[in-house]
């Protein structure tokens, strides 16, 4: 293989969800994460997961991503079933969990160098590439405590890019970072998927970002965590987060959010 | 440079205060100047009795470090991990972590003689116990969201550990080893200065015999020649290492 092979896009994955329970014990007892949830997401789409807290989306994504397993029912990327973690299915998390030890490019190269088949040259070539998508290739030997909240998410993008999954999974990236940073992530975001052709799962708290980012928004109830609603997000792209339509999809899914929050009120 | 300069003009004020202390003292056999010290160093290294037992403690020392350190990190790893051996192992070395390592001078004098195994005995029980902790801690303070994004990115197993969970916990391992080396080091010159063995005398033993002799200049200058060993060790052994980490983690020196 070489460098530019390694950059070829694999086709995305398309993921199904199959009737799938998880429950967590806790010491105020058991709780019901996911309850019965069936997703299919289709090949290169993009999935927002929104919801109140404790509602499973975070479950639903560390199921995909293979790093948690469920009670019942199956998971499957391309019709073989999730048992693990895999390389075609890379994470972004909330922290950037960049590793403090290695600079800019070692942690871009992580994932790379697990990847068999490539010369050390490829691998810094491919890591480089990355680099340059999320416009830090000036920065490959900076440490990561130098640089700022959204380069470190940024850093974290690229090596979640960087082994090129079928499937990226994002637990609430943005979550941490100010408007401004954000909101040049999002359209950043959005070209590097039009670039790199995954299937995204986003997890998020922020209905405008779901809008914004989403072909459909996955809308989730807490407990026990169910789909509520679905939305197809027609508008354009790139899309802007402060525009008219985009906001009226929002209101219309916070509303659907909130009726429901006052419908299990009394339950809870 | 300026650093340099400023410690250079620091030391020889002692060096000075210490001429006009032994001048007001006037009693060289007990508070020697600093020229006779300079001279009973400068004979020594001559006659190569500072060299040989220079080597002598230093074969020692790291002999007796390194296997400590070979004991002591993976079985921090393991009792890190492993709930059972935490509340055995790793209760024994939190205890035998407060025990001053010179205690195990006797025990190993009655267990190997006066023979060098005596000494490396000392010396691996001063290093074990610390570097056993220290990686024990520094396992257990590893963010787990480390492990989980390695995971992601296909690695597992071994890979982790080495690639993983060792670099994230080198700080807390090295700062254990900084203490290892220091205990090592403590109770490898209590071990010499009491015990007589043939297999080769160490800077202890010249400390022992400057005393026996009453030979002020011998004792003080093994002293001075001990310190710099001490701050040599620290500089070529961990130096390096608190550098990369000040770099990478943008913690402070």
């Amino acid at each position: 293989m070489t460098a530019s092979d390694a950059l070829q896009n694999p086709s995305p994955a398309k993921l199904v969800v199959d009737h799938v329970t998880k429950s967590f014990t806790t010491e105020r007892g058991k709780l019901v994460a996911l309850d019965d949830v069936s997703l299919t997401v289709a090949e290169g789409e993009f999935v927002c997961l929104v919801g109140p807290s404790g509602c499973g989306k975070s479950t639903l994504l560390n199921l995909i991503a293979g790093l948690d397993t469920p009670d019942s029912g199956m998971l499957s990327s391309d019709g073989a079933q999730i048992t693990g973690t895999g390389r075609e299915r890379s994470v972004m998390f909330q922290e950037h969990a960049l590793f403090p030890w290695l600079d800019v490019l070692g942690n871009v190269l992580f994932g790379l160098n697990l990847k068999p088949g490539l010369t050390k040259s490829d691998r810094i070539e491919v890591a480089q590439y990355y680099l340059q998508l999320v416009g830090l290739q000036r920065f490959a030997h900076a440490n990561i405590h130098e640089l700022s909240g959204g380069m470190k998410q940024r850093v974290a993008l690229a090596r979640a890019l960087a082994p090129n999954p079928k499937v990226l999974c994002m637990d609430e990236p943005f979550a941490a970072l100010d408007a401004m940073t954000r909101e040049q992530l999002y359209s950043d975001l959005q070209s590097i998927w039009a670039a790199r052709k995954k299937t995204i799962i986003f997890v998020t708290h922020n209905v405008r970002e779901a809008v914004c980012l989403g072909d459909r928004v996955v809308l989730f109830s807490p407990n026990p965590g169910r789909i509520r609603e679905e939305f197809r997000i027609p508008l354009p792209r790139p899309r802007d987060i402060n525009s008219v339509e985009l906001a009226s999809h929002a209101t219309e899914i916070t509303r659907a959010l909130k009726a429901h929050k006052t419908l299990t009120a009394p339950q809870e | 440079m300026k650093r340099f300069l400023l410690a250079s003009i620091f030391f020889l004020t002692l060096v000075v205060l210490w001429h006009v202390a032994a001048v007001i003292k006037d009693t060289p056999v007990l508070f020697p100047f600093p020229l006779d010290v300079g001279r009973y160093l400068v004979d020594a290294v001559k006659d190569g009795t500072l060299a040989s037992s220079a080597w002598t403690t230093m074969t020692r020392l790291l002999l007796g470090y390194a296997i400590g350190c070979v004991i002591g990190l993976p079985l921090g790893l393991l009792t890190a991990r492993y709930k059972v051996l935490s509340d055995t192992i790793g209760v024994l070395a939190l205890g035998l972590q407060t025990l001053p390592s010179v205690c195990w001078v006797p025990l190993a004098l009655l267990w190997y003689g006066q023979s060098e195994a005596a000494m490396q005995f000392v010396v691996i029980m001063g290093t074990v116990w610390s570097v056993l902790i220290a990686v024990d801690n520094g396992v257990r303070n590893l963010p787990p969201l480390y492990v989980r994004a390695a995971r992601t990115m296909g690695s597992n197993g071994l890979h982790t550990l080495t690639h993983v969970v060792l670099p994230a916990s080198l700080p807390f391992v090295v700062s254990g080893m900084k203490q290892g080396w220091a205990f090592a080091w403590r109770s490898l010159m209590a071990a010499e200065i009491y015990v007589t063995i043939l297999s080769g005398y160490g800077l202890g033993h010249l400390l022992h015999f400057g005393r026996e002799l009453n030979a002020m200049d011998q004792v003080i200058g093994i002293m001075l020649v001990i310190v710099l060993i001490g701050l040599l060790a620290d500089k070529v052994m961990f130096s390096p290492w608190e550098r990369f980490m000040h770099k990478r983690w943008g913690t402070a020196k």
